[in-house]
């Protein structure tokens, strides 16, 4: 049996799991816009902008539920600044969470620069649509990197979920402004490479999660539970293969569920199954199962 | 400079008298839980079950029975280990958690925010929150009392001496002379924790076992939750580069397939 089953769980629930899909999916948008912003047409603006409000309200709603989810969520400030010796600044280069703090911090501030107060086009707003860029997906990604560095099962057995995450959080980021799209204004050439790099970061996303599952080695038994078929058929099935399926060959008519909201639902899934698979992991009933 | 302090348990002579388990709550004021309504465990004379952040100390009964005449109980008063390189001090973002000048791990309530990374981090499952105070929460081996030169309030009432407090070098040379004892008594008895080479540098809090750790709710092997940073971070950023490059590849073919169709429009800053 792992050591991580001699631990106990955080109780990082609903909150949490919200945090880590929208945290995802802002960070993944604002990074398609930044490509675009970089290296787009003048025809990828409609899209460009709803990349960097939904950037922009994530980081908002991401810090929101960030705060409500702490035991003193008005000590919120604490992961931010030394709170016996103001004003000094409270990091740890080495802690994914209090790095994870900053980053959306500072993902946050770029992207209401990048949203509301720059200019479109300009130099000031590229740099600045780099820096977001990158730290977008910082923190679409280092929620996984964040679980990976616990002694829990499962986070801590493997060192892929920040990969995997990050890989979610492209293709849900994707699948949302693609269905954004088409009410904002936003061109059919962009629309479409949306859908093409979302069928192509799904591909990645399963074979990350393939990589993941093995390399659980022994552990991957943990997933012969409710987890597992959830992980097979929401999150596997309904989330990733569907949505591929149809991309390839594309549906006559408009009638059926769009393929971009099933991966969305996916992306929510992967999320859930994630987090409770580990906390519902008892410390007591393992080690009894041990005595026993 | 004080030396570092720490507890040696004997798991051979604790009786389960749960006295260190009383003295913890009462001494550190702990709250009850459920209102004070007692909740029996329903498989084990141990109703506590488990360390938490209103049970710092914990009693842990292991029932062996393969029949009625046949078997055998082990007791253990659990606690934190204070490692030397301790999982919880690392990740904590808000710096609420600090070492001591008496080499013990202490988590600061007013600075804690409740974040629950340290719960995450600790290899034994010792730390977890505290509702009343809404903070994380777990043993500070009396640092108050420590402070005035008392021992902490659950070795004072252990009755059998099971736990010893002391400074951990003293501790570490009474531990080996119980085992070499024990052993000539034909027990098979060893040290967990005690090895200031071995994991997580040693543990402060260090005990006397006669069985395999995991009999005990003990990781054979504890590890820093920092082993996986630098491969998850390498392959996270390896992911975000292949993704950015699909969506490089992505925009180049749409370029060309404009190219083909007819001329390529200017790019966004040009219009």
């Amino acid at each position: 049996m792992s050591d991580t089953f001699f631990t106990a769980a955080p109780h990082w629930r609903w909150l949490i799991i919200l945090y880590f899909f929208v945290g995802g999916l802002a960070g993944g948008a604002y990074f398609l816009g930044a490509v675009l912003e970089w290296f787009g047409r003048p025809d990828d603006r409609p899209v460009i902008r709803t990349a960097y409000r939904v950037g922009l309200w994530g980081a908002v709603v991401s810090g929101l539920l960030l705060t409500l989810d702490l035991g003193r969520p008005l000590r919120f400030w604490h992961m931010l600044f030394q709170s016996a010796n103001l004003p000094h600044v409270m990091f740890k280069a080495w802690s994914p969470i209090s790095f994870g703090a900053w980053a959306l911090l500072l993902f946050g501030g770029c992207a209401i620069l990048s949203a509301r107060l720059l200019r479109e086009g300009t130099a000031l707003a590229k740099l600045v649509a780099a820096v977001g860029g990158l730290l977008g997906f910082f923190v679409a990604g280092y929620t996984g990197v964040l679980l990976s560095v616990t002694n829990r099962p499962i986070w801590a057995d493997s060192p892929w979920l920040g990969a995997l995450f990050l890989a979610s959080g492209a293709s849900t980021a994707a699948a949302w402004l693609g269905l954004l799209g088409p009410k904002r204004g936003a061109a059919e050439s962009s629309l479409r490479w949306l859908s093409t790099f979302d069928a192509r970061v799904l591909v990645v996303e399963l074979l990350l999660l393939i990589v993941f599952v093995a390399s659980l080695g022994t552990l991957a038994r943990v997933w012969v539970s409710v987890w597992g078929a959830l992980l097979l058929v929401g999150v596997v099935g309904f989330g990733i293969v569907w949505p591929l399926v149809r991309h390839a060959r594309p549906a006559t008519g408009s009638a059926g569920l769009n393929p971009a909201v099933a991966v969305l639902i996916g992306g929510f899934l992967l999320r859930v199954v994630m987090l409770l698979a580990s906390e519902g992991i008892e410390l007591r009933r393992g080690v009894a199962g041990l005595v026993r | 400079m004080p030396e570092p302090m720490g507890f040696f348990t004997d798991t051979t002579i604790c009786i389960g008298c749960k006295a260190c388990e009383v003295a913890c709550k009462n001494w550190n004021q702990l709250p009850a839980e459920n209102g004070g309504v007692t909740e029996m465990s329903g498989d084990s004379y141990d109703n506590t079950r488990r360390l938490d952040g209103t049970h710092w100390r914990h009693v842990k009964f292991i029932e062996q029975f393969k029949g009625p005449y046949d078997g055998r109980w082990l007791m253990m008063s659990d606690v934190c280990k204070h490692c030397v390189q301790a999982g919880c001090l690392e990740v904590c973002p808000t710096g609420a958690i600090i070492r001591t000048e008496f080499d013990t791990v202490v988590i600061q309530s007013d600075v804690c925010n409740g974040c629950r990374a340290c719960i995450a981090a600790c290899p034994f499952g010792v730390i977890d929150m505290n509702p009343v105070a809404g903070t994380a929460q777990k043993c500070t081996l009396c640092y108050d009392r420590m402070g005035v030169g008392l021992e902490p309030a659950c070795a004072k009432a252990c009755p059998t001496d099971s736990i010893q407090f002391g400074t951990v070098v003293e501790l570490r040379g009474r531990a080996q002379k119980r085992v070499q004892q024990l052993k000539t008594q034909g027990v098979d008895a060893w040290l967990y924790g005690d090895d200031p080479n071995g994991p997580l540098g040693g543990l402060n809090s260090f005990y006397l076992l006669v069985d395999k750790p995991e009999v005990y709710g003990l990781p054979a092997h504890p590890q820093l939750p920092s082993r996986n940073l630098k491969r998850s971070g390498t392959f996270s950023t390896a992911s975000a580069a292949v993704l950015g490059l699909l969506a490089l590849v992505g925009l180049r073919k749409r370029r060309m397939d404009t190219i083909e169709g007819g001329s390529p429009p200017a790019a966004p800053g040009q219009n």
